[in-house]
Parts: C-alpha cells; structure tokens; sequence
C-alpha cells in the first residue's frame, strides 16, 4: 500500500485571534453550555436589579420635602423611591444626636483632630510619625474628651455624655476602642510570649476569654455587672461602660494580631540584638516590635473595620450610636413613609460601606506593599 | 521606626485614672443633694407626658414635673435639677450606685422591689397594663384577643401579667417580645403583632408615635395593678419623707384650691387654717423635713398642684388625652388622697 | 553564668507572685463589693434561683414550655437549643453559599467573578447589625399582611406572620418515617466507605451519588406510603387561617427566619474569602495536571483541588463557624428568643441575679467555642493528613 499526497491541500485558515473583544467574550462569557447559561442568568438578574436600584436610589428618589408626605406615592402621584429628604432633614441629628447645637463645633473639631491623628497614623511616609504616635494615644483622648464632654475651667459648658449620639458616638467609641486596645494588645502579645509561664497563662487566659464570647454578652456585663464590682462610691458614666467592655474586647483580638506579627520576624533578629549587647526589653523595643508592628498593619487595619462595624452594638445596651439614632430618627411620625426604613437602611448601609471599604482598600494597599518590600 | 512606648504608656495610665475616679458620698440624700447645688433624678426619658425631651432639649412631663417640684421645694428653683434617662434593666443599679437620688421613672411599687431595692415613698399615678389594637379589629375587650399575637418589651412585669391574666381565663396567645418599647412598638405597627401591651399610662403616648394615631385604640380594660412611685435609696428616711410629701404637697393643695395661677394671690389674702398651713404662714412644718417653711409654697408657685401638673403634661389640653380616672382627686371619686400637712 | 542568672530567675518569680497578687487582690474587692451590694439588694447568691417558676412565655421552643409550670432552669434550655438550632442551620446554609462564591471567584465565567466580588466586598463591610434590620423591618414589611397571606400551594402560606408549612404529625406509627430517613442516611454513609474501600483496592467503584439520593430522599415518603397503604396513614397538620392568623402545621418565625438569612448572608462573604484563599494556595500545576489527566472542571476541582484547598481552609473556617454562633447573639436585636435574649434578657431583669446569669450565659459560649474547636482540630487533622 502506498499513499503519496498527488495535489496540494489549499491552505487553511489562520486561527481564530486570540485578542479583541469578541475573543474575550467568548473565552470569559461564552465558553461551553455551562458558562452561555450562568452568563444569561446573570444578566437577567442585573437587567432587572439594576434598573430597580437606579430606580430607588436616584430616579425616583425625593430631594426635597418638609414631612413624610413628600414621599407618599398617593400624595405626590409617582413612584417613590428613597426619601433623601428626610435623610436631609435628619442629618443633623444622625451626625451629633442632641448635642446641643450652639456646642456643634466641638464635635466637628473633634472630627478634625481625628482625622489629622489618623492621617498622620496611617500615612507611612508622613514625617515626625513617633510626635504622632504622642498625639495619637496621649493628647488626642484627653484633649477629646475635655472638648466633648466640657471643662468648665477652660470656659468650655460641660456637656452630658446622655446628649451624645449618631456618628459622633460612633466614632468616639471606635476611636476608644482602636486608641486603648493596641497597646494593651501588644501588652498581652507580649505576655503571650513571655517566659514566665504565669504570666504566660494569665494573658492566654485573658485572651481566649474575651475570643470566646460574643461582644454582645460583654455589653450586657460592663452595663450590670461593672457597678456591682465598684465599690459603693464609684459610679461608672452610662457612655464609659460599654467603652470599658469594647475597649478589653478589641484588645485581646488585637494582642493575636500583634503575637502574629511577633511570629513572623526571624528569631535571628532577637538574638542579633542581644549579640549587639542589647537588654531584652531593648532588643524588642528597638528592634522586633518595630519589624513585628509594621507587618501587622494590614491586620490592625481590618480589626479596625471589625471594631467600626461591632460598634453598632452598643445600640443595644441603649447607647444613642448611629443605628440607634437613625431607629429613633425613623420612629418619628411626621416622617412616616412606606420608603423610610429602606431610605434610612441605603444611608446607614452606604456609611458604612463607604468607611470599611475605603480602610479595607488601605490594609491591602499596605499589605502589597509590605509584600513588595519582601520580594526586593 | 521607633515604637513610643511613653505614649502608649501614657494611654494606659489615664484609662486606668479615668476608671478609678471616685466620686465620695456624703451622709444623707439631702445634704448630698444641697452640697452639690442640684438633684440627680432618674427618668425613662423615652414615654411622652412622663418624660420626654421636647423640640428645644427642654425636659417635660408628669415624672419630670415631680423632680423639679423636689428641686423647688429644695433651692426655690426648679431648674436645679439633672434628668438622666434609665433603661428599665440599668435603673435599680443607677439608684443603688448613688448615680441618681431620686428614680421617677414611672415604676410599678411591688413587694419585691421594695424588699429588695429601694423604698417607695409615695404613689404618684395609678395605673395599669393595657392593650393598643389595630381599630379595623372591631375589639372591645381583652377577651376578645384569644388566640391573637402581642408584641411587647421584655423583662418587666408586663410579660409576667399577661401570661397570668390568659391562663387564668383559658385563653391563649403568642408572644413576641423586644429589648426596647420602640422595637416592640414598631413591630406591633408593621404588622408582626395583632396588639401591643404595656401600662395603660404609656400607651397613650405609644399610640400618637404610630403614623396615624387614629387607626389604633387602646381598650378599656386593665390586666393588672401600676402603681406608679418613685424610688429611693433604702436607710435614708428624711429623703424618704421629702420625697413622700412633696407629692403630698401636691395634692392637698389641688384639694385646698391653690394653683399655681392663684397662690401669689392667696398668700396676701385672709386664708383659711389649711391653706395657710400648706403656704407656711402659719406653724414650721418644712422645717421637719429639712426645708423652709415656705417648701410647699415653693412648690405650688413653681410646678403647680397635682391637677395643674396633669392637665399640662396628659389631660385633655394635651395631645395624650388620657382621662383624670383613678388618679382623680378623693373628693372627685378618684384615689388620690394627700394626708393633712399639720 | 549561673551566678547572674539566679537573681534574674528570683526576680520572675517575684514578677510573677506579684501578678498573682493583684490580681487576686482584684478579684477579691470586686467579689466583696458584689456579695456587699448583693445583701444590700437581699439577693440570695448562687443558682437555686434556677429552680424557681419562670411565669413568662416564649414564642419558639423546641422543648415543651409553657409558663405555669416552667422553671427558669426550662427557660434555660429553650434559649440555649434556640441558639443551637439558629446555629447549626446558620453554619450549613452559609458554609453552601460561602463555598459557591468562593468558587464562583475563580469561575472561568468574568460576570461571575465580579458578581461574587461584588457581594464579598458589600456584605462584609455593611454591620450585621444592620443587615438584619434590613431583613428583619425592611424585608417583612414587603411581605402580605396577615389578614391576606400569599398561598404558595400545597397548604403552604407566607406572611409577614411567618412561613407556615405542612407538619407531618410523627406521633405514633409517624416515627418510621424519620427511622427510615435515619436508616437511608446511614446505608448512604456505608455506600459512600464502600466506595473508598474499592477505590483504594483499584477496583472499579459502585456509584454512590444516585442511589444516596435515593435513599435520603425517597425513605421518608415510601415509609409514608407503606404505612398509608398498611392502615396507619401518617397525619399531616395542615396550616389553617385563625381568627387572628394561620394556625397549625409548622411556623417558621420572621425572627428565626431573619436570623437565619442575615447570619448565613453576611458570614457567607467571610467563607467565600476563605475558600478563594485556599483555591489560591494551590499550585496552578495541579488543575494542569487533572485537566490533561482528562478531568472535567468540576471533578478537578471535586477531587485534586478542594482536597488540597481544604487544609488551608479548615483553621480559619473553624473560626468562622464560632463567629456564627457568637453572632447568633444579636437575636436579641429582633426579638429572636435565643439563649441571650431570654436569659440575659428576661430572666436577668426578673430575678436581679446579674452575675450567676452573665456567668452562666458566658460559660455557655465558651463551652460551645471550646467545643467546635476541638473538634474542627480533629477534621482538620485528618484533612491535613499524615506529616510528609
């Protein structure tokens, strides 16, 4: 048997580009049975969630009005979306609570003074960062608490923490809980990694307690527990208490995150110093916690978002946070809608999206970065 | 970088001074109180005509009214005087503690409390649990709610009556409840429940809150006994007594026709016995209780008698409307009775 | 050496008692303060308070609960299973939705990646807080009143009330239908070692996936049928319109159901990062190598790649899982009877007995966390496999 090609095949075509829209399409959207039906259940979704959350949040949303019958559909004869007027009309109270309105600069100062600590806090390459650390976790929480609550002696008239409420306790809280919690994180990471088997036991104990609980129950017990414990003459302010259990909460997450960090650095670090002549207090001062808390950053970060977002549970034990004050701001019956609990719910929700969002984008800025750093 | 361990330090030191700030305590609740230059009271800051901040942050109500009277009869100011908010878990603590001196917070006098956490001088307003229902239900009795769900706030008597009063009778429910009065309330509103029970007191100032007032009534009936009081600290029987007869005061001067309108007026005029008595014209009887002679004068000039304090913050003049009833004069059928100031 | 090392060692130890000592010192005021304002209060210490008749009632129970003759002990048990029973089926629905994200962000599909992504980045840094307002005030309110519930058929109803479905009435001869569901779960479990066995001994496995459907899904109404045909007809308890409400059959509560989507919903983002971080742990040769061995994608991913994936995913989904049942907690937000609101909630504010009640609450979550970590430590060993 023989078999020799007599003619030439004509050429074929070239295959298909790889490149160009069209390819892409095919490749991400289109390739087999499977993939043609998950892209077409999708974009039904989209086609009918899209325009309906257009709908609510811009096209047929309410600007302006005065009462909830600007946002009645039978009153105002449209549709009705979201009431972005009771949103305006509520914005003051949803920022101060019932601060009084001729004291709102200080709250608005304290704003400023904390977004100047954490700007200086978390921008790396900002200069003097250790003055920063001195106004982060010694000037800051006195001089805040001095503005807010009033010193009488400064000319400032002293303002009960009962008339503070909305974002401005959402921020104090958080601010509490981020400025107490790290040290007393790297305290107890540090005791976790102790030596003294005591100690050792002691910080693993107070760690894995507070882990093991839900934050909520640790609410319940700063607010009826924290009097009993003081003695007779010893009151304990209704704002401070829940800071007291928000603020021992965070800091035995903080103390994993930090002992994580701990970790990571090379245990040739350590002893590198104390071969240099170093005390061991030194050699983790000067030199592992500076490389352990840099690693850390992106953790300490998320545990920021984590705090940001638990302190709506202070709503709870009656503490007038943002939720609570936009639960209040909505109970109230001149404003009552069919579209208010949505509109209030889209504006908390977007809040908080917006904070956690923009601080996770950040942690993971850092972490590349650091992750950079690695590589070179 | 350099870790600045002084601010952490820093940090740590304050958070520790901030915890352990003591505030020292006197002897007695009076001297406390006139050391200090104002009253401590404690109120549920949430329930309208009791206590509730208005529009301008200006506290008002039947509760808030009882604490400046005390702040009346005390310094001949009714300002001087704090109001902090108490949920109903924190408030026997905040008592206790020496956070507040007086509790005004419309709470039910029981057995237990008053073995148990504080005394009750004194019962400024009866009252009893009641049912807010949906007007569409065509419901005139409790009866009637057979079978039905009730929202309602947890951990006061409120649970306990109504599991009391449908067993009692056969009937049967089902119960939905909250940690607060407006979560039940809200819940109640958008149609998790078919009613909302709390004290009847209360309900009033519940219904105005819903979006529109006039679909909801409150029945008749009451399940249970409120006596509301105010509450003191045990062991303190002058503050006790103060506190006692400033609602007294109140009262046996709405029964002598002093109001507030006319008390500057009567105490120039020729007075009969009683009522030069209750203004301090004639006998020392304040002095008993650790005041002036002019205390209940004071109190009359600056708050007003009984009926003047109710007509301002829950009578027919007000948006609440609830009726005088129970809490009528004893002249007038009611079971109000102030025992003579002599 | 020696000579400079013993007083180092003498001054721990000091260090050491001394932290001791305060802390003792600590515990010790803060107790006497406690049992001082306590006998102030005439509050008697200890748990007999347990015993004595709770007088309140409470809307889901899964035990037998009725306020005549409950004690608070009873009341006890019914958060805690309420807890349990929120949990449990927390954990399943979003390990499901989790696991599906997270392989959805590696999807070939790009709507599908940023569809997951989307949903990731949303829902977790939204409070659950308020996700389950959402669920629990935003979504119910949509929903038909009770005077006009939607009928889905087949004597289902849904309301803002709640989801009422037919009850099988498993009193009686009932219980062989649970009994035969039990049996097939079990004969599933045997077919699915058998199967092991022979793959390990290279022989040529029965299928498991069709007759284990079978035999959990069908048990239960052959069993039915069988004792439907025998004379002893299973009842169902149909849901029926009240004078208030649908009564009868099966109730699933806005409270439980708003727990549970709010719960499953937000954790599920958690568990879908998760999973895609253990999807990137393993080596891009190894999906290589099972496609040019001929797999399909999803056996790929079924058997070369979830397996190795799993031993990164396994320590941290363990404290996912304890994180659910932690947040389970927040029932106490919307009305949702668990172990916080009923005990923490109600029993502390009738009886005053603050620290037995937040003792016995805490101990029970640390238990509970204690628990699942052990046991998550012994899967995780046997995922991890022997040391290589």
């Amino acid at each position: 048997m023989r078999f020799v090609r007599d003619h030439i095949i004509p050429p074929a075509p070239p295959p298909r580009r790889a490149g160009g829209p069209l390819a892409w399409m095919r490749n991400n959207l289109f390739a087999g049975p499977g993939n043609v039906v998950t892209t077409l259940l999708i974009l039904g979704a989209l086609a009918w969630i899209g325009p309906a959350l257009a709908r609510f949040l811009v096209l047929d949303a309410v600007w302006t009005g005065t009462s909830g019958d600007a946002c009645r559909p039978e009153v105002i004869g449209r549709p009705v979306g979201a009431c972005w007027a009771f949103i305006g009309e509520k914005i003051n109270y949803l920022a101060y609570g019932s601060y009084p309105a001729a004291e709102r600069w200080r709250p608005n100062l304290f704003f400023g003074l904390l977004a100047l600590g954490a700007a200086w806090m978390l921008w790396l390459g900002a200069p003097r960062r250790d003055l920063g650390a001195w106004f982060v976790f010694a000037i800051l929480p006195v001089a805040s608490w001095l503005l807010l609550s009033g010193a009488p002696a400064l000319g400032l008239a002293s303002v009960a923490t009962a008339l503070w409420g909305g974002i401005l306790v959402t921020l104090v809280v958080s601010a509490v809980g981020i400025v107490a919690s790290l040290p007393l994180g790297i305290l107890l990471a540090l005791g976790r990694r102790s030596d003294l088997p005591v100690l050792r036991f002691a910080c693993i104990g107070f760690i894995e307690f507070w882990r093991g609980v839900p934050l909520i129950t640790v609410l319940f017990m700063a607010n009826v527990m924290l009097p009993l414990f003081l003695p007779g003459d010893v009151t304990v302010d209704r704002l401070l208490r829940p800071l007291i259990g928000i603020a021992l909460f965070a800091s035995a997450y903080m103390a994993e995150v930090v002992r994580g960090g701990l970790q990571a650095i090379p245990a040739g670090q350590g002893q590198a110093a104390l071969a240099l002549g170093m005390t061991r207090a030194q050699a983790m001062r000067c030199v592992v916690l500076p490389q352990a808390l840099k690693v850390v950053v992106p953790g300490i970060v998320n545990t920021l978002i984590g705090l940001f977002k638990d302190t709506t549970l202070v709503a709870i034990v009656g503490i007038a946070d943002f939720v609570r004050v936009l639960e209040a701001a909505r109970a109230d019956p001149r404003w009552s809608a069919p579209a208010i609990p949505a509109t209030a719910y889209a504006f908390a929700a977007l809040f908080y999206l917006a904070v956690c969002f923009s601080m996770a984008r950040y942690a993971g800025f850092i972490a590349r970065r650091l992750a950079a750093g690695d590589r070179r | 970088m350099r870790i600045p361990f002084a601010p952490l330090l820093g940090a740590a030191v304050l958070t520790v001074l901030t915890l352990a700030a003591p505030q020292a305590r006197a002897e007695g609740t009076l001297a406390q109180v006139k050391a200090r230059g104002h009253l401590v009271c404690g109120v549920s800051g949430g329930v309208a005509g009791f206590s509730m901040p208005d529009g301008q942050g200006r506290w008002r109500g039947l509760d808030v009214d009882f604490c400046r009277a005390l702040a009346a009869a005390i310094f001949d100011d009714p300002e001087r005087v704090r109001f902090i908010p108490q949920s109903s878990a924190a408030r026997f603590t905040a008592l206790q503690s020496g956070e507040i001196d007086v509790l005004a917070r419309n709470t039910t006098w029981t057995l237990s409390r008053d073995t148990a956490a504080m005394n009750f001088p004194v019962i400024t307003f009866y009252d009893g649990q009641g049912f807010l229902v949906r007007k569409a239900l065509g419901i005139t009795s409790v009866k009637q709610l057979d079978r039905a769900t009730v929202c309602l706030q947890q951990g006061t008597t409120t649970e306990l009556n109504l599991a009391d009063w449908f067993r009692t009778r056969g009937l049967s429910y089902r119960v939905v409840t909250f940690a607060n009065s407006e979560q039940a309330l809200g819940a109640y509103e958008s149609g998790r429940c078919d009613a909302y029970s709390t004290d009847k007191s209360s309900l009033y100032g519940e219904r105005l809150k819903t979006a529109r007032p006039d679909d909801h009534v409150i029945l008749d009936e009451a399940i249970s006994k409120e006596p509301f009081a105010p509450g003191v600290r045990q062991g303190d029987d002058q503050w006790r007594d103060l506190v006692a007869w400033t609602h007294y005061a109140m009262i046996d001067a709405e029964e002598a026709g002093i109001t507030q309108a006319n008390v500057v007026a009567l105490r120039k005029e020729g007075l009969s016995p009683d009522v030069r008595r209750i203004l301090g014209l004639e006998g020392r009887y304040g002095e008993g209780l650790g005041l002036t002679v002019d205390w209940a004068d004071r109190i009359v000039r600056h708050v007003g008698n009984y009926g003047d304090a109710f007509a301002r913050n829950l009578g027919e003049g007000t948006p609440l409307k609830i009726p005088r009833g129970l809490n009528a004069l004893w002249t007038q059928g009611g079971l109000q009775y102030g025992p003579p100031i002599r | 050496m020696v000579e400079s090392r013993t007083p180092l060692r003498w001054r721990a130890w000091a260090l050491q008692a001394l932290l001791v000592l305060v802390v003792a010192a600590l515990v010790y005021a803060a107790a006497a303060n406690a049992a001082q304002k306590l006998a102030k209060q005439g509050i008697v210490a200890g748990f007999g308070f347990l015993g004595r008749g709770a007088g309140f009632d409470i809307g889901q129970h899964l035990i037998p609960y009725a306020a005549a003759t409950a004690t608070y002990l009873d009341a006890f048990w019914v958060g805690l299973l309420n807890t349990l029973l929120v949990s449990a089926l927390a954990i399943g629905l979003a390990t499901l939705i989790g696991f599906t994200l997270g392989i959805a962000r590696r999807a070939p599909n790009v709507l599908a990646r940023t569809l997951a992504a989307t949903y990731v980045e949303t829902i977790r840094n939204v409070p659950l807080l308020l996700q389950l307002l959402v669920w629990y005030v935003a979504v119910r309110k949509a929903l038909p009143g009770p005077a006009d519930p939607a009928h889905l058929g087949s004597g289902a109803f849904l309301s803002q009330r709640g989801l009422f479905l037919p009850r099988p009435d498993l009193s009686g001869w009932g219980w062989l239908v649970p009994g035969a569901v039990g049996v097939g779960i079990l004969a599933t479990l045997v077919l699915v070692r058998l199967r092991r066995r022979a793959v390990e001994a290279g022989r040529r496995p029965l299928p498991v996936l069709v007759p284990g459907i079978v035999l959990v899904v069908g048990s239960g109404p052959l069993v039915g049928i069988g004792l439907a045909l025998a004379g002893h007809p299973v009842a169902i308890a149909w849901p029926a319109r009240g004078p208030y409400d649908i009564e009868g059959g099966l109730a699933i509560l806005p409270e439980f159901a708003a727990l549970l989507i709010g719960l499953s919903v937000y954790s599920a983002a958690f568990i879908a990062e998760i999973v895609r971080a253990g999807l990137d742990s393993v080596a891009r040769g190894q999906g290589e190598a099972a496609a040019a061995l001929a797999l399909s994608r999803g056996q790929a991913l079924r058997l070369v790649i979830l397996p190795q994936a799993l031993r990164v995913i396994v320590p941290p989904l363990t404290s996912q899982y304890l994180n659910i049942t932690k947040n389970s907690s927040l029932a106490v937000l919307i009305g949702y009877p668990d172990l916080v609101h009923v005990f923490m909630g109600t029993v502390l504010n009738q009886t005053n007995q603050a620290v037995e009640v937040v003792a016995l609450t805490m101990a029970v979550y640390l238990t509970i966390s204690l628990v699942t970590a052990f046991a998550m430590n012994r899967y995780n060993a046997r995922v991890v496999g022997p040391a290589r």
